[in-house]
This record gives structure tokens, C-alpha cells and sequence, in this order.
């Protein structure tokens, strides 16, 4: 799913220096990544994503290089192909549930909201027991109801790859466990994969495969 | 896509409802008060034009030929002091004019009562759309928008009240009766409550009816001295307080005629050259008259106006610049404070451009909501601007 092969990237003027010799994913697979704050996990996230371009080395995520691609190739890149779960989740409290997880179409011309759609976020609401909150603005739901909305919007274009920022991490446990299990279900049922940045250590069990990122830090 | 941008931006506006509503305030109110001012003024311009076009010439009090046009022809609260009626008979004598005097003293219940004669309604074109001008002393005939402010109707009576405590030998409370209203012209004459000028001296308390009484029978037959239609004005004398077809016959004035007073004479020149020649009777210096010329003095006064008119266009093109500086402060903080949401916007995909569209689909639908509302204030503008300046700026 994900091949990297000699990443190198540093944000300008920063000494902080990302060096990944080299770094594969096989589809299907749930890895988490772990590692100090400031090791570089969200920004290796981004470049996988798309949202940073790949300046030295070569990056491919399910048979596209992303390294010879430019802005608007890799945004459409990542709407069709990535479910991003941000670190710092941010719904918006004018829209309600349901049209923050269908937030993603009304913003990307290349995505089409239409009835199919709508029926498959509703589904998905009720998946994650939000199904009779649909209308309610995000400022009404619970923490933990709110990283579901945000999974949710993730999940509906179908990526063939989730990537997951600290998805958890202001969660209570059993939210925590909740989150986990909707993604991992979410990775079994479409046959994607998933990478997921923790700091959740009583988590890592469950996953397939664990990465220290301490060894990618320059 | 645009649809969805208009949709966020709806939602987004409607969710902050208290701040939209401020926006659209002060966007609709920076059109709404240049134009509304300058539509005002059109309104006031085009009625006092053709009042004043309509009106040659007027004689009145020496003094501002403001106050006595606003007096003669607007029927303002401001009345010019009175002339006598001698000076209406003189513009007649003269054989150059018809004269067409006006006595607008007095208002009932906050409506000018004007003293009139019947050749009056001809001259303005004034046509009774219920009922009938008024005939006999004590009859009166209503404005169109008078009838809708009193809710009178014609059978209906309309008492005068003296104008304050202590005008004790002002106005005469009279009870009049209503014989009509007029149909509606769009002037001053709406608001008025026309009556005859004998009837105006009756309220004046020139003229009065009443009937003697013998003393001793007064305590039995009027407790208090004071009876359902009538009041003792003195020990002997039952003074009617309203005209009927029984006392009519009772009422009469004292002194000459001629030195009875009234407000202005509106002058119907014959000919341009007779419009010359009377105005040349009025040129000496130690006459307590004066004549002029209605449309002269209203280009004159609507010509300051105009000039404060643009002082305000000045104000208002300030205030406006200042107001939309601040307006773009608080929108500028309100996408500050939004940098987070946007940001989130760009993580899903969305490129900077649609980001612009979103925050440009919300500035398009304020833009709308403000032009909108701003329509139809000048709609509300329009429509009342004429009562409006009758009410407010001519009165």
C-alpha cells in the first residue's frame, strides 16, 4: 500500500530534518506509529497525505507516486484516496452531524453529493451509534461522539488508505477502545489499511504492526 | 459547487445570527441613508413644487415669507402672524385678483383647522369623496388622511378644544360637524380640517350664539352652570357650544368684518400683468403686508435644503467609509478566529480557492440580505416619504 524509499524533508529554516531510509505498508495492514513529540510522525502523515510534497525520495501510497505530482494532483490524491483523522479534529459548529460528515463532498468539486451519498453517511452515523443525533450541532455532542463524527467523515469517500493523528488521545478509555474498533472495522470490511500516530501505549497490542519514529529523527 | 458554497455560507451566516444581523444592519443601512435621504428630499421637493407652482401669488403678514408660505400653503404649526380681512377685499377691489383668503390658526387633535370659503376646493380641485362640503356655520369637511387620523366619518361631530389652560379667551370650544371628507390629493389639504371662515371666527370667539337667561331660574334649570350642549359664559348668558338648526339663528359677530383676522390671502392674478401691478402695490416700505411669490421663496428654501441635504451626503459618505473599515475589521478578526476551521477546510482537500469562494459566498450573501433590506426600506421610504415630509418637515 505505502513504499518510501529514501524520504528526506525539512519544513524551511527549521533544523528538524526527516530522514526515512525507507518505510513500507502492505494493504490491509494496521500500523501505529509511535514516538516523542516532534519525532516527525504527523509530518510523514502529511506527506503520505498529500498536504506536504515529497522533495527528496520517493513516496508511493497504492501504486501512485506522489513525488512528481503538484498541488492540485495530490489534493485530488487525497480526497479520493485518503480518510484523514486530524490530531486537532475540527468540526464546525454551524453544520450539524450529518453535514459535517458530508462536509468533504460540499468542499471538493471532484467528490459528488448525491442521494447514495447521503444514505451511506446516515448509515454510517448509525454504525457508530449516532444515528438519532444527525441534526444536532457538534457543540451538543460528548468528546467521544465527536471523534466519531470526525472517523465518519474520514470513512465516507471509501479511502483505500485511513491515516489517524492521535485519534484517541483526549478520549476516556472506553472511547478510546471504540474509536479503535471502528477504524479497524472500517480497515476488514473495505480492504484498506491503516496508519495510525499514538501515544496510547495500552492500545499498540491491537495493532499488527508497531513503528518507533525516534529512528527516522535527524 | 456554487451551490454548496452558498449553502455553507447560509448555514454559517444563519448559525451567528446576532452578528449577521449586525452586518446586515450596518451594510443596508450605509445605502439606506444616502438614498433614502435624497429620495426624501425628491419627495419633498416634487410636493412643495407643484403646491408652490400651483399658488402665484400670496399676500400676508410683513416678515419671513418662509413662515407665511408655510402657513398659507402648508398649513405649518408655525403660523405667521394674522392679517385682517380688509386685505383680502383690497386684493378683490383691486380688479387684478381673485382673492381667496386662509385662516390656519387653530389644529384639532394635532390636524390644522382651516378657515376657508367654498371657492377654496375649486381652486385646489378638492372634491368631497363621501358627503358634502360643509354648508352652515359649525359644519366642517375632512382631509382624507385628517378622516383616518380622527376616524371620523361624515355624521360624525369633532369638538375644537381651547389650546391650553391658560388661554382663556382663545379658542372657542366649538363642537363641529362632519359633512364630508375629501378625496385623497397627496398635498397638505390631507391633513387639514376645512371649515368655513366664519366658522374659524366663531372658534377664534369672534362670533358666538347664545341666548339670555333669567337669573333666578339658572340654578334650577343648569346645576353647575353648565348644561349638555352648552356653557355659562356668564351670569346671564348661555353660550352654545354647538351650532344647530334650533340656534343657528342665535349667532352672529361684532365689530366690522373687514378687521377680522386671517392667516394669508392667495392671490389668482388675472393676467401677468395684473400679477405686476399687484405686486407693485405691496413695494412700499411702511404696509404691514407683504406679497410673494410662493414658487420664489420654495426654490429659495429648497435650495438650503438641498445644500444641507449635500452637508449630509458629506456626513454620510464618511460615516459610510468609517463604517465599512469596520466592517472589514470584524471580518478580517472573524477569519482569524476562524483560521483553524479554514485550515481544517484546506486538510480536506479544499484549495485555497474554494477557501476564498467559501469566505466570498458568505460576503455575497450579506451583500444580498443588506441590498434586500435596503430595497425595501427605500420601498417604506417611498411610499411614506411624501406623508413623511407633510407631516414632519411641513407642519
Amino acid at each position: 500500500m505505502i513504499h518510501i524509499e529514501r524520504l528526506q524533508f525539512r519544513y524551511p529554516g527549521a533544523s528538524f530534518a526527516l530522514d526515512i531510509p525507507e518505510f513500507h505498508v502492505a494493504t490491509g495492514e494496521r500500523l501505529a506509529i509511535v514516538g516523542p513529540s516532534g519525532a516527525g510522525k504527523t509530518t510523514l502523515l502529511k506527506i503520505i497525505a498529500g498536504i506536504l510534497p515529497v522533495r527528496e525520495g520517493r513516496v508511493t501510497v497504492d501504486g501512485d507516486a506522489l513525488d512528481p505530482l503538484n498541488d492540485a494532483a495530490r489534493r485530488n490524491f487525497r480526497i479520493t484516496r485518503i480518510g484523514f483523522v486530524f490530531q486537532e479534529l475540527e468540526l464546525l459548529d454551524y453544520l450539524d452531524v450529518l453535514d459535517n460528515i458530508l462536509h468533504t463532498y460540499r468542499i471538493n468539486p471532484v467528490l459528488r453529493l448525491d442521494r447514495g451519498v447521503r444514505e451511506r453517511a446516515a448509515a454510517l452515523a448509525e454504525e457508530v451509534g449516532l444515528g438519532g443525533k444527525l441534526d444536532r450541532s457538534p457543540k451538543e455532542l460528548s468528546q467521544g461522539e465527536r471523534q466519531r463524527v470526525a472517523v465518519c467523515r474520514a470513512l465516507l469517500p471509501e479511502p483505500a488508505l485511513i491515516l489517524a493523528d492521535e485519534a484517541t488521545g483526549n478520549l476516556d478509555p472506553a472511547n478510546k477502545v471504540r474509536i479503535l474498533d471502528l477504524l479497524f472495522r472500517a480497515v476488514e470490511r473495505r480492504s484498506t489499511s491503516l496508519v495510525a500516530v499514538t501515544h496510547d501505549h495500552e492500545l499498540l497490542p491491537r495493532f499488527d504492526r508497531v513503528v518507533d519514529f525516534l529512528q527516522f529523527h535527524r | 459547487m456554487l451551490r454548496h458554497d452558498l449553502y455553507l455560507a447560509w448555514r454559517y451566516l444563519s448559525f451567528h445570527k446576532t452578528r449577521t444581523t449586525i452586518l446586515i444592519a450596518c451594510l443596508s443601512l450605509m445605502g439606506t441613508l444616502p438614498l433614502g435621504l435624497h429620495s426624501l428630499l425628491d419627495a419633498g421637493e416634487r410636493q412643495m413644487t407643484a403646491r408652490a407652482e400651483a399658488t402665484p401669488l400670496l399676500v400676508g403678514a410683513k416678515g419671513s415669507s418662509v413662515d407665511l408660505t408655510l402657513t398659507a400653503l402648508y398649513f405649518g404649526e408655525a403660523a405667521s402672524p394674522a392679517i385682517t380681512m380688509a386685505e383680502a377685499d383690497r386684493v378683490g377691489a383691486s380688479g387684478w385678483a381673485d382673492p381667496l383668503p386662509i385662516y390656519s390658526r387653530f389644529r384639532v387633535k394635532g390636524q390644522p383647522l382651516v378657515g376657508v370659503r367654498l371657492d377654496y376646493f375649486d381652486y385646489r380641485k378638492l372634491a368631497p369623496k363621501h358627503g358634502e362640503l360643509p354648508a352652515l356655520l359649525g359644519d366642517c369637511v375632512l382631509g382624507h388622511d385628517a378622516a383616518e387620523n380622527l376616524g371620523l366619518k361624515p355624521g360624525d361631530t369633532l369638538p375644537t378644544t381651547p389650546e391650553n389652560l391658560f388661554d382663556l379667551a382663545g379658542v372657542y370650544p366649538l363642537k363641529l360637524h362632519v359633512t364630508g371628507v375629501l378625496a385623497q390629493s397627496h398635498t397638505p389639504d390631507d391633513q387639514a380640517v376645512f371649515v368655513d371662515l366664519q366658522t374659524g371666527w366663531v372658534i377664534e370667539g369672534l362670533g358666538h350664539g347664545h341666548t339670555e337667561q333669567k337669573p333666578a331660574a339658572r340654578p334650577q334649570a343648569l346645576p353647575f352652570g353648565m348644561a349638555e350642549s352648552t356653557l355659562q359664559a356668564d351670569a346671564r348668558l348661555v353660550t352654545y357650544t354647538e351650532i344647530t338648526p334650533e340656534n343657528i339663528d342665535s349667532f352672529h359677530f361684532h365689530g366690522d368684518p373687514a378687521g377680522y383676522p386671517i392667516s394669508a390671502v392667495i392671490a389668482l392674478p388675472h393676467d401677468r400683468r395684473a400679477a405686476t401691478l399687484l405686486k407693485g402695490r405691496y413695494l412700499a416700505d411702511d404696509l404691514k403686508t407683504q406679497i410673494v411669490e410662493p414658487p420664489k421663496v420654495t426654490r429659495s428654501l429648497l435650495h438650503n435644503i438641498f445644500r444641507i441635504g449635500a452637508l449630509f451626503d458629506g456626513v454620510f459618505a464618511l460615516v459610510g467609509a468609517v463604517n465599512l473599515l469596520a466592517l472589514g475589521l470584524v471580518f478580517s478578526l472573524s477569519l482569524r478566529l476562524r483560521r483553524r476551521e479554514l485550515e481544517t477546510i484546506y486538510l480536506l482537500g479544499c484549495s485555497r480557492a474554494t477557501v476564498f469562494k467559501l469566505v466570498l459566498a458568505e460576503l455575497v450573501l450579506l451583500g444580498l440580505a443588506a441590498a434586500i433590506l435596503c430595497r425595501l426600506l427605500l420601498l417604506a421610504v417611498d411610499h411614506y416619504g411624501e406623508t413623511w415630509i407633510r407631516q414632519f418637515l411641513l407642519s
